[in-house]
């Protein structure tokens, strides 16, 4: 045999800048992502590409589970155990009321509240859950938009955060003419919020490190400096941890009157929802996005700049988490505090894979979870069932949205693909 | 031992990937299946080889019926596989390889190599080669790799061994070496299951050929068969293997290469100072096997992968230092290698594919909002034009066929106005429909006026399709050679050896599939295509 150790091709899998790379950013090709991120594209891959019945299926089982959770939780339920046998009737009667008190109070307290006196107090709870979903949505659009472009983007929080810091800074020590204030406030929060997601969106392209690193230490970073900066002359009020109140003229106005909380800001997540669709459907910036997401490799072979990619959808999520930010401080705070971020930033990555990373889903994803924390409060004051069911519930739905196979072998649907690709692999 | 398979059925949900298959393989016979990508050959094998289980029929070896739940049991029963892609530990040496899943001890705990590396020694001296027991797999060639699975297989008592086209990964002088192994093997009364969809081959070794078209079996024919017999039962109408064209009428310079070196990502040279022309109006066929650089030059003409130093000239104008986006804008159409990974996103529509490097312009879209109802009209035309079969042009592409995706490729590619194409294997894993399809536009390409390289490790579509053969091994150009050389020729040059010796070595020695182009039938015959080459560029 003559041809020795070149007779095979060495697998190209990083190609480290070297020396005699042509230089400029046009002529540098582009740097291939580490193998690593490979496993999680796929997995995404396959989690937004589950069927609508999966996503659903998985809501619906993790109330069964939560359902289980109820009956463990209820004293009373308990306490028919100790007869079960005898009379079996009774621990089927208080399984069932435990259980449907629960959800009904989950119901009221998320959609319509039955039980109300006033006809303002019954249809409040709907509004609560479309309040508390504003922010999710939005942070949801922007992870459900790197996750789509293949970046598994956790750091909703910090870019949250900066927003949420320039938009009250924004909102509270500048004066300006009251639609004007708003919209800089707006501008602002998203800037913050960019500025967050850019940073591991360049550490990725320039360098090559991995977005889940870099996002979930900025998270951290994030937390810190907000405790930090409320510390500083600029921030201080009254109260300690807390930032002056924003300006009437920097809240986003309500749009039921004073009794209620829910404010412009659903208004305008409706509206850049439509907007992340048009991108991400009808502009060429969208098309590269998913081109990369789906296939970086072939999106390179066809000109595209993967990096330059990388950082735009960084940054392009960053704004969209800035703005909800932008929705704690303008709409629901009206100030900055130390925990504004609550759980938003983590919940958004629920949210995001529950709507398939599409912004319809999103949007209606969002409303759900809206719905359970609204619904949760009540819960656990009327059922007695503990709140954290919620947290539980929320849980479970990533589980098994994680886990298509499984939720589609519980309700027997089929495989996605079907014969055809099947075919493929066999043949293959 | 006689083999056979009787009514083998095997289903993937709906879809029957087998239908009652029926087959005899004698004692001491090679018996070539023939059939195209997805015809069913690799299902059938691996029902055989116990890897899957069939939903009818049965398996009988010599005259009694036997069922395998896995390899480990079609193993025990003599049946012995080489799959395409080598099943051995790189690391390992020969002898560890060999002995791997049936280890012999002499102690508790210890191996007794010394009795595997006699095991190789003789089994490898019974079929005529040497093989070192001690040297490490990775440090082996691909074809002496391939030995070492047949020696493992044989060493496992294999009666019938299966070889799963054995000859895609080798040169033409290793595929004429294994042909010769196979010849022993079947005097020494082994069966051979020789799985194919190369037409040359079977008619040179097989004693019987079964054909299988979308899972059934749709004929036997004799090795006497002319191959256009053989590709028109494979395809189910008639085809025509050769490539109709006119003589090149070359007109200046689209690709000028000088002074390449590439280096991959451990700065080893992949790429060694190559320097290579190829004229408007000509097709330059980059001939070597797989691995000897030729990916990696296709890449730097791209400007994807790695660094890589030298001039680059498309039209007279220094690209090298461009990005991919601005080649692309200078005229230069890329169809990749590796189609799946590189050539298409396989979750996008057709329509979106068929714009993927075009999306940016007009007037595909406009102020950076894609004109839809353009792309869908786009794609309508390129679909008909292209004759791509599918249902809508709204369908993931990753849902079409090999040979579908590779049209929506090439019809993509060839939608600019081109200066150069570069085709890498642009039929590899083709039907053999496609694959005449793709010839004829790639010609019309030519014909049109753009300078178009080819990359192809297929001697017989290198053969087909050039007006000039540049050869790789090893990083290095060997040699720049006619349209019309010499098979063996070709193929000593591919193993690195220069022209002028290569020349002399194939008057002396002829391969079995070279001698077989000797006495080739008029139907068939490829011819070479005469015309005058002034810049020859031989071998350093």
């Amino acid at each position: 045999m003559t041809q020795d150790e070149g007779s095979r091709r060495p697998d190209a899998v990083e190609d480290a800048p070297t020396a005699d790379r042509p230089t400029g950013e046009v002529g540098a090709p582009d740097q291939q992502p580490p193998s690593t991120s490979n496993a999680l594209r796929e997995a995404l891959q396959s989690m937004m590409s589950s069927s609508v019945l999966v996503t659903v299926g998985a809501v619906v089982l993790a109330l069964v589970i939560g359902s289980v959770l109820i009956l463990v939780g209820d004293t009373a339920v308990q306490s028919t155990l100790g007869y079960l046998f005898q009379r079996p009737g009774d621990f089927f009667r208080e399984a069932g009321r435990a259980i449907s008190d629960s959800y009904v109070a989950l119901f009221q307290g998320a959609i319509y509240d039955s039980e109300a006196t006033t006809a303002e107090r019954r249809v409040r709870p709907l509004t609560e859950t479309l309040t508390i979903a504003v922010p999710l949505i939005f942070a949801g659009l922007g992870i459900g938009l790197t996750f789509r472009v293949g970046l598994f983007n956790i750091g909703g929080q910090s870019q949250l955060v900066l927003g949420a810091i320039l938009g009250a800074w924004v909102g509270f020590a500048l004066d300006m003419p009251p639609v004007v204030h708003i919209v800089v406030v707006l501008f602002a929060a998203a800037l913050g919020g960019a500025i967050a997601g850019a940073i591991p969106g360049v550490l990725k392209a320039r360098f090559g490190a991995h977005e889940v690193i870099t996002t979930i230490m900025l998270n951290n970073t994030s937390r810190y400096f907000l405790l930090w900066v409320l510390g500083t002359g600029a921030f201080l009020s009254a109260t300690p941890q807390v930032s002056p109140g924003l300006a009437e003229t920097a809240r986003l106005p309500l749009l039921l009157g004073g009794s209620f909380r829910l404010h412009l800001g659903f208004v305008l997540v409706l509206l850049t929802a439509f907007a992340v669709w048009w991108l991400m459907e009808r502009s060429v910036l969208g098309f590269q996005m998913r081109a990369v997401g789906v296939n970086p490799e072939a999106a390179r072979t066809a000109g595209m700049s993967v990096r330059k990619i990388t950082v735009l959808a960084m940054a392009l999520a960053g704004t969209l988490c800035g703005l909800a930010g932008a929705m704690q401080v303008a709409g629901t705070e009206g100030r900055l505090t130390g925990s504004v971020y609550g759980s938003i930033g983590f919940d958004a990555i629920t949210v995001a894979l529950l709507g398939r990373s599409r912004p319809l889903g999103t949007v209606l994803a969002g409303i759900l979870f809206g719905a359970l924390a609204a619904g949760g409060r009540i819960m656990s004051s009327r059922a007695g069932t503990e709140a954290e069911l919620v947290t539980v519930l929320q849980a479970v739905i990533v589980l098994l949205i994680a886990a298509p196979p499984l939720v589609r072998s519980v309700f027997r649907l089929p495989a996605p693909g079907g014969p055809r690709t099947r075919a493929k692999e066999v043949a293959a | 031992m006689k083999l056979e398979l009787r009514g083998i059925t095997k289903k993937f949900g709906d879809f029957v990937a087998n239908d009652s298959i029926d087959m005899v393989v004698e004692p001491g016979e090679i018996h070539a299946i023939l059939g195209e990508n997805g015809a069913g050959k690799s299902t059938l094998m691996n029902v055989l080889y116990g890897l899957y289980t069939p939903d009818g029929g049965e398996i009988v070896l010599d005259e009694q019926p036997v069922t395998f739940s896995g390899p480990g049991e079609a193993m025990a029963a003599g049946i012995g596989m080489v799959h395409q892609h080598f099943m051995l530990v790189p690391v390992f040496t020969v002898a560890e390889n060999i002995v791997l899943g049936q280890e012999r001890l002499r102690g508790p705990g210890l191996l007794d190599l010394d009795a595997a590396r006699s095991l190789v020694r003789e089994t490898a001296a019974s079929l005529g080669f040497d093989l070192d027991p001690d040297a490490r797999i990775e440090d082996l060639s691909v074809g002496a790799q391939q030995r070492v699975e047949i020696v493992k297989a044989l060493s496992r008592q294999a009666e019938v061994l299966i070889l799963d086209e054995p000859t895609a990964v080798l040169t033409p002088q290793e595929t004429d070496e294994l042909i010769q192994i196979m010849g022993r093997l079947k005097d020494a009364g082994t069966s051979i299951i020789f799985i194919t969809h190369k037409l040359r081959e079977v008619r040179a070794v097989a004693d019987a050929i079964t054909i299988i078209r979308l899972g059934k079996v749709v004929g036997s024919a004799d090795p006497s068969a002319t191959e256009t017999e053989l590709a028109s039962l494979m395809v189910g109408r008639s085809v025509n293997l050769g490539v109709d064209k006119q003589p090149a009428q070359p007109s200046g310079t689209a690709l000028s290469v000088r002074g390449l070196t590439v280096l991959d990502p451990n700065g080893v040279e992949v790429v060694k100072d190559v320097s290579l022309d190829v004229r408007r109006g000509e097709i330059v066929a980059l001939a070597g096997v797989q691995g000897n650089g030729q990916t990696e030059l296709t890449e730097a003409i791209l400007g994807v992968g790695p660094s890589h130093a030298g001039v680059i000239e498309l039209d007279g104008t220094d690209i090298s230092r461009l990005g991919v986006r601005a080649r692309l804008d200078s005229g230069l159409g890329f169809v990749p290698e590796d189609r799946t990974t590189s050539g298409i996103v396989a979750d996008l529509s057709i329509t979106e594919n068929l714009v993927l490097d075009l999306v940016g312009t007009s007037p595909y879209s406009s102020f950076g909002s894609l004109n839809v109802n353009f792309l869908r009209e786009n794609a309508r035309h390129r679909v008909e034009e292209f004759d791509v079969r599918t249902t809508s042009i709204d369908r993931p592409v990753g849902t079409l066929s090999g040979g579908n995706q590779q049209k929506v490729v090439l019809a993509r590619e060839l939608s600019r106005d081109l200066t150069l194409l570069v085709a890498s294997q642009p039929t590899r894993g083709l039907d053999v429909g496609s694959i005449e399809f793709v010839h004829k536009r790639i010609v019309a390409e030519r014909d049109r006026g753009a300078g178009v390289l080819i990359v192809s490790t297929e001697l017989d579509e290198v053969l087909a399709l050039a007006d000039r053969i540049a050869v790789m091994c090893g990083g290095l150009l060997v040699g720049v050679v006619d349209g019309g050389e010499d098979r063996d020729v070709l193929g000593l040059m591919m193993a690195g050896v220069p022209v002028h010796e290569a020349r002399a070595q194939a008057a002396d020695h002829h391969t079995v599939l070279g001698e077989a182009d000797l006495d080739v039938d008029p139907a068939t015959a490829v011819e070479p295509v005469p015309h005058p080459v002034q810049d020859q560029e031989e071998g350093r």
